[in-house]
């Protein structure tokens, strides 16, 4: 899915928005070992890149999770970058593996959030490539620059969407999955057997959507309550789909129905914790 | 927030230096500017600029800095913490601050020198990355670096060369050694073997002193026909349960392992006629043949090198090969040891004497002379006349490796016993076939540029080593990894070949890839002093970037245990996820799996890495 380029802000611009002439921010967070050697690199060598991004060093891609990468979405970043080790060069020796499966989960979550998915790039960058690196970021903030700026400030939907994937990505059955997929595709389950690649994929497909979906019922009915038919309509699924999301949402004590006499029900988020 | 609990323990003071480095942060960043932004910032009690920040100044200026403005934080904003961050953070424990709570902003590598024509954008990005590692000191917490007790005793899997070279070295240091041999006698590989190059003693003659001080020494404790029933626990503390033939399983207590089990050669199954006929033999049944004097009557031999290796069976170059073969042809060149089995009236055993020796190193230089370097190694069929055993001798090679000073000389005495060296292409491999019970090679002569036949009484195909069929279980039991042609791989090709990237495990000899016995010998010796550091010092310290389990969170799913490459995650008896920190390297990949959320990544938090990354994003 690719972003829809017009779009009518919900809630306007910030103040001070419209007046200065956008600059894509852009977050690289970059393994100690090899990405972040490799820019250190490129600044040996003096080879010039955009001003755009800013660096956050951790100490393997894998570290990496989801949930960092699609909160920094949501704060506004327009483009996230991740760099790590060439495959079987981790300095963890199986870490930027991991990273691999993490990222295609986060691209699947950005694709159902509606944000296009080359806002965020994995590239492997080793400490010998300072080249490599200034070109890896030269073209990633040309491709953001085209892609335009982050819609979560300006439209509320858009900022819910997000907030959705990123709370879908914290789901037990999605990190479960996503978690045991190396092992279980290229390394074998304890009696040497591998799973069929295609297959543990349209798995993780199907509960990215679901637990998608689930999310953003969550999100939306906690702004305000919503019916069946509105949330169907408010996020383009069938009712059918809702009703079915809603059943386990209640039977989880997600989400409440709240039933006036005479209107149709209404669906609100149950709070936890510190959350109103 | 149950991750940052310390700020109402101690309020943050953070102090900001931003270092000029020369004219390298200071010509193309407005460091005064950006040093007057960083005392604006939320918690900065100060902030001031530096020339050199890593200079004895720049250094003082931090320690006084801290006294005079009593900060709990430091950030320093100059070069990359690869390099720099070991200095300022003793400075800071110098100063009385814990070293975790000193965060590095690079703004030289990531912003001076790669943004040089452009200031104002520099000096605003230097500014932004200022405020990100401000927002990440905030959150910073003192930790504790754990030391670990090291049990000084090591363990060595298997008794051939390397490993009895190495557990001998921790011997002699003064270590107690368990040394697990899985044969029912010591001496590897080697047993099998007849000569040796470079030297007249025989194989068994040659290895038998070290076997002797390995059986005499009082640390070594030998563990034969035995195997690793199982291994728990980390580097200083591992539990080995060492398993015997029948035996009851003994369990020791070890501090360090090295894994010494050497390689098997490849059994050239269909290739070159093996098994077709008696006499297309291996390399290494040669070698038994030998050793048993069970040779039939040879009138001519031909070694084909490289048979299953270099992208036949196997892809690499087995390295020990072509010296072995050359050791082989001198020695049925000479005759050693009558190996032939030439009675007194076919003409006695051949040992040249010094004087045909002579005269033929003079045939040699005019042969030389005569035919150039090029092609120095090309010996033309039926040029010559036979070696004075009056065995041909013909090496069927792609190239010969005779690397290095030792193998070199050999080679150039294999040619002055006018063995033969052939080259084939890798397109065009000898044949070997049998016709009417006779062998023969046809093969194309590269220089001649045509086919030819050879009749031989034996071919002996030199075959590579390759892994021990079962390494992948060792390798399992240690958690230790093997690369993609199965041997056990080390940390780093070239500035670790003898540690694994685990740490407390180290691997010598031919297990890690071919080797011939003075390598082996090298690398266990490596091994043994690399092995020996942690017992030495009787404790490991392990930086304090580690996971941590919040056991009210954890269920017990057990996704991290799976992750983990270092085997650095366990169920503790209440089926809950716990960390062995001293096995920890901080990757990070539990804490980002663990379906629970259970686990925080000491120093790299969710909450400090994300208070860093929308740092970069708040509009300013
Ligand atoms: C045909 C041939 C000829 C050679 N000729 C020469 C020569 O002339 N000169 C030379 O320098 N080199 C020669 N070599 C090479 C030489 O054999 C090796 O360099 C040497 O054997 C390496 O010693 P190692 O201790 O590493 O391995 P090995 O000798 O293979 O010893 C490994 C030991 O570990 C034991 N082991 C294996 N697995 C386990 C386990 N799981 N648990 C417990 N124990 C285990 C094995 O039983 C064995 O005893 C030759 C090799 C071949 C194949
Ligand atoms: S992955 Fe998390 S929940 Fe599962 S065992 Fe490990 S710490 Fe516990
Ligand atoms: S941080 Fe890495 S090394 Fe440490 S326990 Fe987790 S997965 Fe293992």
């Amino acid at each position: 899915m690719t972003e829809k380029k017009h779009h009518t802000a919900h809630h306007g611009k910030k103040k001070g928005e419209a007046d200065k002439e956008w600059e894509p921010k852009i977050v690289g967070f970059l393994c100690n070992w090899c990405s972040y050697a490799g820019a250190d690199l490129c600044g040996v060598s003096r080879f010039q890149y955009p001003t755009n991004i800013r660096l956050v060093r951790v100490m393997c891609s894998t570290r990496v999770s989801p949930h960092l990468v699609l909160e920094v979405f949501e704060a506004g970043a327009d483009g996230i970058l991740i760099g790590g080790c060439h495959l079987n060069d981790c300095h963890y020796m199986t870490g930027n593996f991991h990273t691999e499966k993490r990222v295609n989960l986060m691209k699947k979550l950005l694709r159902e959030a509606g944000i296009d998915e080359g806002r965020l790039r994995l590239e492997w960058v080793s400490a010998s490539e300072g080249e490599k690196f200034s070109k890896v970021v030269t073209e990633f903030t040309e491709e953001i620059q085209k892609l335009g700026q982050s819609k979560v400030h300006a439209d509320d939907m858009v900022k819910a969407k997000v907030a959705a994937a990123d709370d879908a990505s914290e789901t037990f059955r999605l990190k479960a999955l996503v978690g045991k997929e190396f092992n279980l595709l290229d390394k074998g389950n304890a009696y040497g057997d591998k799973l069929d690649p295609e297959k543990f994929r349209g798995i993780i497909d199907a509960a990215t959507e679901d637990e998608f979906e689930r999310a953003l019922i969550l999100e939306l009915a906690r702004i305000r309550p919503m019916s069946v038919k509105q949330l169907g309509m408010v996020m383009d699924t069938p009712t059918d789909r809702i009703l079915r999301h809603i059943v386990l949402l209640r039977q989880n004590s997600k989400i409440a129905m709240e039933h006036p006499e005479g209107f149709t029900p209404v669906y609100k988020t149950v709070a936890i914790g510190g959350e109103q | 927030m149950p991750e940052n609990t310390n700020t109402e323990k101690e309020k943050p003071r953070i102090g900001v230096f931003i270092c000029h480095c020369g004219s390298n942060i200071g010509g193309f960043v407005d460091v005064k500017a950006v040093t007057e932004y960083a005392s604006t910032l939320p918690d900065v009690a100060y902030a001031t600029d530096n020339l050199y920040t890593c200079a004895e100044d720049g250094l003082n200026n931090i320690k006084e800095s801290i006294k005079e403005h009593n900060l709990n934080r430091v950030v320093v904003s100059s070069c990359t913490p690869r390099t720099h961050a070991p200095l300022f953070q003793r400075t800071c424990e110098a100063a009385g601050v814990n070293k975790y709570m000193f965060t590095f902003v690079n703004i030289r590598e990531h912003c001076s020198w790669v943004h040089m024509k452009q200031k104002e954008k520099a000096t605003q990005k230097a500014k932004d990355l200022v405020r990100m590692g401000v927002a990440r000191a905030r959150f910073l917490e003192p930790q504790e670096e754990t030391k670990v007790d090291v049990t000084p005793v090591a363990l060595v899997v298997g008794g051939g060369v390397s490993g009895m070279t190495a557990a001998l070295s921790l011997a002699n240091m003064g270590f107690p050694v368990h040394l697990v041999e899985k044969e029912k006698a010591l001496g590897g590989f080697v047993k099998n073997l007849h000569g040796l190059m470079m030297t007249t003693k025989s194989a068994n003659e040659t290895i038998k002193p070290l076997i002797d001080k390995v059986d005499a020494h009082k640390n070594i404790t030998q563990h034969l026909s035995s195997h690793l029933a199982s291994v728990e626990g980390f580097i200083g503390n591992y539990d080995v349960s060492i398993g015997g033939d029948g035996a009851e399983a003994k369990d020791v207590k070890v501090g360090t392992i090295i894994v010494a089990t050497g390689a098997v050669p490849l059994v050239p199954e269909g290739l070159f006629g093996y098994k077709e006929h008696p006499n297309i033999i291996t390399s290494t049944e040669f070698e038994e043949l030998c050793n048993k004097k069970e040779l039939p009557k040879l009138k001519s031999v031909a070694f084909i090198q490289c048979a299953g290796a270099r992208g036949q069976k196997v892809s690499y170059c087995s390295r020990i090969c072509c010296n072995v073969a050359i050791k082989s042809a001198i020695s049925i060149a000479e005759n050693r040891d009558n190996m032939l089995g030439v009675t007194e009236e076919e003409g006695g055993v051949v040992e040249e004497p010094v004087a045909e020796k002579k005269a033929e190193d003079e045939g040699l230089d005019r042969r030389r002379r005569r035919r150039g370097r090029g092609r120095r190694e090309e010996g033309e069929a039926g040029e010559e006349s036979a070696p004075s055993s009056g065995v041909d001798i013909t090496v069927f090679n792609r190239d010969v490796m005779a690397y290095g000073v030792e193998n070199e000389l050999e080679f150039n005495k294999a040619r002055e016993k006018r063995v033969k060296f052939i080259r084939y292409v890798p397109d065009n491999l000898p044949k070997v076939s049998v016709k009417d019970g006779k062998l023969e090679v046809e093969y194309f002569h590269e220089t001649l540029k045509m086919e030819r036949t050879m009749p031989v009484d034996m071919v002996i195909l030199s075959t590579p080593l390759v892994a021990q069929p079962d390494a992948a279980t060792l390798s399992q039991l240690l958690k230790v990894p093997l690369g993609q042609e199965g041997f056990f791989q080390e940390a780093h090709v070239k500035l670790r070949p003898v540690d694994f990237a685990t740490d407390g495990v180290y691997v010598c000899g031919t297990c890690r890839g071919p080797a011939d016995i003075a390598e082996a010998v090298y690398q266990a010796a490596a091994a043994a002093s690399r092995a020996a550091i942690p017992l030495a010092n009787g404790f490991v310290q392990a930086e304090a970037l580690t996971s941590r389990v919040d056991e009210t969170k954890c269920t017990g799913c057990g996704t991290c245990v799976e992750v983990c490459p270092y085997g650095a995650l366990r169920k503790s008896e209440e089926g809950i996820s716990e960390v062995i920190a001293a096995a920890c390297k901080g990757c990070g990949c539990c804490g980002a799996t663990c379906p629970e959320g259970a686990i925080t990544m000491t120093h790299y938090t969710d909450l400090q890495l994300l208070a860093e990354a929308k740092a970069a994003l708040e509009e300013v």
